[in-house]
């Protein structure tokens, strides 16, 4: 469902990806640690194709993209460092604009059941500007699934959330991989990608360093893949 | 309930929904809409005031403030429709969906024709007011609505540009200004000629001109959008 092979990149030349290989099956949970620098989040952007690699192929859901971006934004869910929400409009005007934009049938419905999903039917006809941080990121969760992609990427959605907000989302992603996507998370909360994830990945300096079974991954590994990228 | 459909969406749909997006955030965050028409009003009766035209210049001069307001306002939208959606990386959200880049230029540019066109039903009038000319000609109109159109098609391109870089306000109109040019000189021309109440054949240059403009801006605009956005 995804498939890196070799990808590089570099910003001002300096190498941010070097030669990443990474595959996740369909139904598949992994977890992709690292440290600050790592290439975690440019290798994010990169399958979301909101940045190009360098070298390399990038085949996500059966669409290369290279050949057919569009195709492959259609099967890509993306939860990014912002939450892409429009603080005028309320919840189900937001996820009814990004319905209009993804072709989504019926939107009404599909806008309905997504806020009943993640808690927020209550909040319908709030503005999001008045939402906490923890309900605005329920609503990012409920537009990057809005039309049910294949391939779901997380890129820290626990980032300012409390521990309650953040069990609801553990909550929600756990219910979304079950259903058959691909999830591709990328977390500084080790314990808790441990807990979500089926295999974890560790990327350091732009390169797959560290690949195990969640249940099998070392505190040593995971010590060493942050020390070696911090440079200790 | 029926399961949800992903379908290939229609780029009349996705230009319509950005157009009520934009119109929507507007109409209840008030930043832009109030701010372009007391900057438009101040620069129509400014210039009243400091100039105190006589009868036999008024239609050559006022056709000059009319199209200065409209240009600036125009500039300030354009700023603000792209600037809106970089504060919060909304214009991400965009990008990930699997929409033809056309679509977004579009509904984009057609969200900066309405909120100048919003401003003008309210500067317009005054305009006539204070000025003494028949700005509602039927021709007057025209030029008005293709000098803005105009000025807009490579103005959204621009911006979309521009809206990459950090003096991204000083930018835009550097690059525009040259640009634009031609439809800003024919659209000024235009309109001395229709409130100087001259004949077709002295209008006709430069109203051919500002479609002809207006034709190659679009054209423009449809080659080379896709490859601005995603470089």
């Amino acid at each position: 469902m995804i498939d890196v092979r070799g990808v590089e990149q570099s910003y001002a030349g300096k190498p941010v990806l070097r030669g990443v290989d990474l595959q996740v099956a369909a139904g598949e949970f992994v977890a992709l640690f690292g440290a600050n620098g790592a290439g975690k989040t440019t290798l994010l952007r990169m399958l979301a194709t909101l940045a190009r690699p360098a070298r390399g192929r990038v085949v996500l859901g059966g669409f290369d993209l290279a050949v057919d971006p569009q195709a492959l934004r259609a099967v890509v869910g993306f939860v990014g460092h912002h939450t892409m929400l429009y603080p005028e409009l309320t919840a189900f005007e937001n996820l009814q604009f990004y319905a209009s934009l993804y072709g989504v049938e019926p939107a009404r419905a599909r806008c309905d059941a997504l806020l009943e999903q993640v808690g927020l039917q209550r909040q319908r006809a709030e503005r999001v500007r008045y939402f906490s941080r923890g309900m605005q990121q329920r609503l990012a969760i409920a537009r990057a699934i809005l039309h049910s992609p294949r391939v779901l990427l997380l890129d820290e959605p626990h980032s300012g959330l409390d521990q309650i907000a953040a069990a609801q989302l553990d909550a929600l992603l756990h219910a979304e991989a079950a259903s058959g996507r691909s999830v591709l998370l990328v977390t500084h909360d080790v314990q808790r990608g441990i807990a979500l994830a089926d295999r974890v990945l560790g990327l350091d300096r732009g390169r797959v360093v560290l690949e195990r079974a969640a249940g099998a991954v070392s505190a040593t590994e995971l010590a060493e893949l942050y020390a070696g990228g911090n440079g200790a | 309930m029926r399961a949800a459909m992903a379908r290939k969406p229609r780029m009349l749909r996705v230009i319509g929904a950005l157009l009520w997006k934009d119109l929507l955030s507007e109409l209840r965050g008030r930043a832009l809409l109030a701010a372009l028409v007391v900057f438009a009003l101040l620069t129509v009766v400014v210039f009243n005031y400091a100039l105190d035209l006589e009868r036999t210049v008024r239609a050559s001069v006022g056709a000059g403030v009319l199209w200065v307001t409209i240009v600036f306002t125009a500039t300030l939208a354009l700023n603000r429709v792209f600037a809106a959606e970089r504060e919060h990386a909304l214009h991400e959200g965009l990008l990930l969906a699997p929409v033809e880049r056309l679509a977004i230029y579009f509904g984009k540019l057609l969200s900066g024709f309405l909120f100048v066109l919003l401003v003008a039903v309210v500067v317009v009038p005054v305009f006539a007011l204070l000025y003494d000319l028949p700005v509602a000609r039927p021709l007057n109109l025209a030029v008005l609505l293709l000098g803005t159109l105009g000025y807009l098609l490579p103005g959204t391109l621009l911006a979309a540009l521009a809206a990459h870089a950090r003096a991204r306000e000083v930018l835009l109109p550097v690059l525009l200004f040259p640009v634009a040019m031609p439809v800003i000189l024919s659209a000024v021309r235009a309109s001395q000629e229709v409130l100087a109440g001259s004949a077709w054949v002295r209008i006709a240059p430069a109203f051919n001109l500002l479609v002809a403009s207006d034709i190659i801006f679009l054209a423009l605009a449809v080659l080379l959008f896709d490859q601005l956005v995603d470089a």
